[in-house]
């Protein structure tokens, strides 16, 4: 009797949930299929009886809804903690001019690129003059004018904790001419002078806004400004979740709403997950519009686009995953010594032994298992085009017999017939610690190359190491990337822009050889060390003529990858989750934000 | 008993102290680094500078006595500020404790994500209460059954299986497959009419039932071995004896008797709502404490953390108390002093 009663309930519940069966549309409600009107009405929508150029009107189309796995914290983008923050205020920020996806700068807040041509940059390269596009107002209706751009200037140089103050090297003054001219100073002729105000990591403040938020004092107290800035983009922030979601509404005062500009009257960016739930929500279950940073295998990619509500494309810029060889000895024994300068590595110097190692390597097939269309084999550290050096494709062909051969040659042969190749100088076997971040992706690539080296007798330890760690820069862990205590190792790194001039330099000259005498600061990780080197880049700092420029760009990365500093391995693509219904994205942009044109974006069908 | 809670509450102030000393050195020591997320194109010199401007680089002690007195005397009048509405001493000035990576304070962003973490795992909880106290009953009543063997390889199943499998398990089969249930949580979803009430229930299903499951598989096979400890008794065959219907001898003798361990076991297990299903969490993008924490932790933002696990300290160390006052309190048999 007693089980009787349970079972009752048991079965009562059982029916229960049963009534509550979904129907088959709403359980993706969070689309913006559903909720057009209402959305609309809410976002305060302008008067739409003008006559739209985009043959809209602006804010009709509803939500668009974006998953960033890595969630935004801050929506100003001087305090930002990574891209996750940038991402979040290029919603509502504008710089005064951006990169497209080919690298090509677009004005935004300005009418145009100033060029020696046009008259915007001094003759001596020393001087750069922005003008402003007339009639431009902030979100909260007052004008927009050279003094906001001022103030941003001094905001991110008064701000020690400001991250992006880099963008603001080499200049020494920024003046207000008049409400729509800025004047920039440099200390010495700058061929390439674009880096200030330009892509979603310079954005400009409102001055009267940010005006009491100057300073490491004040800066972190203005929560208020740091989490809804005035912007004059095509959103303004609505509500904000720390570390989980930012709810934007259409900007009312936004200059594109005459032309029907944004489509979308609201938007959402949602964080949480990882980077394989939130591709899912798109692509499988087509509960989202844009899913940002599919870091995902191309098997699981392959099964998930099967469902039809989306694909995955990738956008180039000058990512390129590639392997450090230490040129410097990690040997623990030398204590404080390891990996400084001044004790070279006792076989990584030798040329045979990294061209062997770099033409053992299948690059084809690293892609074809960790990145599908979002990566292609590469030889060259800067494969974009115009700078891409036609000089190295060589290693493009997995070589096995001609590492062994370039091996034995040079007198690392294999004497005690364990496999290992011995180094003829010392007599060790010729072992490789090989270290990386935890990545699946990159895990699986180094069990492939570490079977390749297998096979040319060179024996691989594997390490990988916590990516806030190994990116971590703090100076007293072992484990950073910067303090190399290893033979090899394995990151991505790419250039801030589509100017190669900061990124090469970085990378190669001896200035910036990483070493504890200037705190592991330097970006010269593989600690390459060639007067030639210093020499072109000292010239290219000099040069404004494109095709010299290019010349130089083209001797530098021969450089590096011809004296084995480096192994290029796959030029990586941003690769993000895109629904099919979604239209007027274009191609995903490597170079600055990836919804740098979010206002043209579009809902079809 | 009133002598014995003041003695535990005096001893509590310097556990809590060593604890947050504790939890300032692990996370010191620690090589996690704030300008770790950043991207690479952010030269190594600016990084120090954040470095500096974070505070990173004062001496160990002066950053924790420093945190001591933001977490016991600035909080707490700010709280008290902003609940009351009054204004006490010169509040402006008042250093709160600030997120590194949101550069907004800590504790407002504690308090913005309790009411979720109260909701999606407080209902879990009480859910996995509901479920596993009958089962456990009825598996020690019906010892051997059915009903007990089938329930216990649930409870094994459930308990073994961590909580990330069954999660995902949860999303493929109802979100992909049979598409019932949305595969995340819209923490900005308003509930203000039936429609959003049956999305916010249907976004709330698969998170809870997950965390349920977990939660009863533990408490039913205490619950059972508990009545069955008290099954065996004599004052249960007495009163079988007299005359008292079985129904009674279980719900106002055994089970009464029973559920003494069981409650202070639920008790202990209520700061482990806040904590957290950090897992689940994450897999089901809800916007708790748990998901807080991990992030944090991944991002290197210290105050956060040391904030975050501080609060799980303190409410240790009070249920704690409360399950031994509790324990005191349903059994006559325990005394202390």
């Amino acid at each position: 009797m007693k089980t009787t009663k349970w079972l009752a309930l048991f079965g009562a519940l059982a029916l229960v949930l049963a009534a509550c069966s979904p129907s088959d549309d709403d359980a993706t409600a969070t689309t913006a299929d559903g909720s057009t009107t209402e959305t609309t009405a809410d976002a305060g929508t302008p008067d739409t009886t003008e006559a739209p150029d985009s043959g809209m009107s602006a804010g009709e189309g509803g939500l668009v809804t974006i998953f960033q796995w890595q969630a935004p914290s801050i929506v100003n983008p001087f305090l930002s903690g990574g891209t996750k923050d940038l991402l979040a205020s290029s919603l509502v920020l504008e710089p005064l001019a951006e990169y497209d996806p080919s690298g090509q700068l677009v004005p935004a807040l300005a009418a145009e690129i100033p060029t020696v041509a046009n008259g915007g940059v001094s003759e001596d390269l020393t001087q750069l003059t922005w003008t402003l596009k007339d009639g431009v107002v902030w979100s909260d209706g007052s004008p927009f004018t050279a003094d906001d751009v001022v103030f941003t200037y001094e905001y991110c140089t008064q701000t020690t904790s400001c991250t992006q103050s880099s963008f603001f090297d080499g200049i020494t003054s920024v003046v207000a001419d008049d409400a729509t001219h800025v004047t920039i100073t440099f200390d010495a002729p700058t061929p390439f002078p674009y880096n200030a105000f330009t892509t979603y990591q310079s954005s400009i403040l409102h001055k009267t806004q940010f005006e009491g938020c100057v300073g490491d004092e004040l800066a972190p107290t203005c929560t208020e400004e740091n989490t809804n800035p005035h912007g004059t983009g095509p959103f303004v922030v609505d509500e904000f979740l720390v570390n989980d979601t930012v709810t934007y509404v259409m900007n009312p005062n936004y200059r594109g709403i005459a032309d029907g500009y944004p489509f979308f009257g609201s938007a959402l960016i949602k964080g949480g997950g990882d980077a394989t739930d939130t591709l899912r929500s798109v692509l499988e279950l087509d509960e989202g519009d844009y899913s940002w940073n599919a870091q995902v295998t191309p098997e699981v990619v392959a099964q998930m686009e099967a469902a039809g509500f989306g694909t995955v494309q990738a956008g180039f810029a000058s990512l390129v995953e590639r392997i450090m060889v230490n040129q410097t000895d990690p040997n623990p024994d030398l204590g404080d010594q390891r990996s400084e300068p001044g004790n070279p590595h006792p076989f990584l110097t030798d040329p045979a032994v990294w061209q062997a190692l770099s033409m053992a390597i299948d690059r084809q097939a690293l892609v074809d298992v960790g990145y599908g269309p979002s990566g292609r084999p590469t030889c060259n550290i800067w494969p974009g085009a115009p700078y891409a050096s036609p000089n190295n494709d060589a290693c493009l062909t997995q070589d096995i017999a001609g590492a062994n051969a370039l091996l034995e040659e040079a007198g690392y042969v294999d004497s005690d017939g364990d496999g290992i190749r011995e180094d003829p100088d010392t007599g060790d076997p010729l072992f490789l610690l090989y270290q990386t971040s935890t990545n699946t992706t990159r895990q699986l690539n180094q069990d492939l190359i570490k079977a390749n080296w297998a096979e040319i007798g060179i024996d691989v330890e594997l390490r990988n190491i916590d990516s806030g760690v190994f990116f971590g820069g703090d100076q007293a862990s072992p484990d950073t990337y910067q303090a190399f205590y290893a033979d090899v190792e394995m990151y991505a790194n790419e250039s801030g822009s589509p100017d190669p001039q900061n990124y090469m330099s970085g990378l190669g000259t001896t200035g910036q050889i990483v070493s504890p005498a200037n705190n592991f600061g330097g970006s010269n990780i593989a600690r390459f060390d060639s007067a030639e080197f210093d020499a072109l880049a000292a010239e290219l700092a000099t040069t404004g003529d494109l095709d010299k420029r290019i010349e130089l760009v083209i001797a530098m990365n021969d450089l590096i990858v011809q004296n084995g500093a480096m192994i290029p391995l796959i030029y990586r693509g941003s690769a993000s989750g895109l629904g099919v219904d979604i239209a007027g994205v274009g191609d995903i942009n490597g170079w600055d934000s990836e919804f740098w044109n979010i206002e043209i974006w579009t809902r079809t069908g | 008993m009133s002598r014995y809670i003041i003695r535990r509450t005096l001893i509590a102030i310097p556990t809590l102290i060593a604890i947050s000393f504790v939890i300032f050195i692990i996370l010191d020591l620690a090589p996690n680094d704030p300008t770790g997320s950043l991207p690479l194109t952010v030269p190594g010199d600016v990084r120090e500078a954040i470095r500096e401007a974070l505070g990173l680089n004062d001496p160990f002690f002066f950053r924790w006595l420093k945190w001591m007195r933001q977490m016991f005397i600035n909080e707490p009048l700010n709280f008290i500020e902003s609940v009351f509405n009054i204004s006490i001493g010169a509040g402006e000035d008042r250093v709160r404790i600030v997120s590194w990576s949101s550069r907004s304070p800590v504790v407002d962003t504690i308090i913005q994500r309790i009411p979720q973490t109260l909701w999606v795992l407080g209902t879990a909880f009480i859910l996995g209460v509901i479920i596993a106290v009958p089962v456990g009953v009825i598996s020690a009543y019906k010892q051997y059954s059915a009903f007990d063997n089938i329930g216990t390889f649930v409870t094994m199943v459930g308990y073994s299986v961590p909580t990330f499998f069954t999660g995902l398990l949860a999303i493929i089969i109802f979100s992909v497959w049979l598409g019932w249930f949305p595969s995340f949580y819209d923490t900005t979803l308003e509930v203000n009419s039936w429609e959003t009430f049956v999305q916010q229930v249907k976004q709330m299903i698969m998170p809870v039932a997950v965390l349920a499951l977990f939660n009863a598989a533990a408490l039913s096979r205490f619950t059972r071995s508990s009545m069955l400890d008290n099954l065996n008794e004599d004052y249960v065959r007495t009163a079988r004896s007299k005359g008292i219907s079985e129904n009674r001898v279980l719900t106002r003798h055994v089970l009464r008797n029973s559920l003494i361990p069981v409650v202070t076991l639920i008790a202990l297990q209520i700061p482990g709502i806040f904590a957290g299903a950090i897992i689940t969490e994450q897999i089901f993008r809800v916007n708790g404490l748990g998901q807080l924490l991990i992030i944090s932790i991944q991002g290197g933002d210290v105050p956060m953390v040391q904030t975050l696990t501080f609060i799980f300290a303190v409410l240790i160390v009070f249920f704690n108390l409360i399950a031994d006052v509790t324990y005191g309190l349903l059994d006559p048999r325990i005394r202390y002093d």
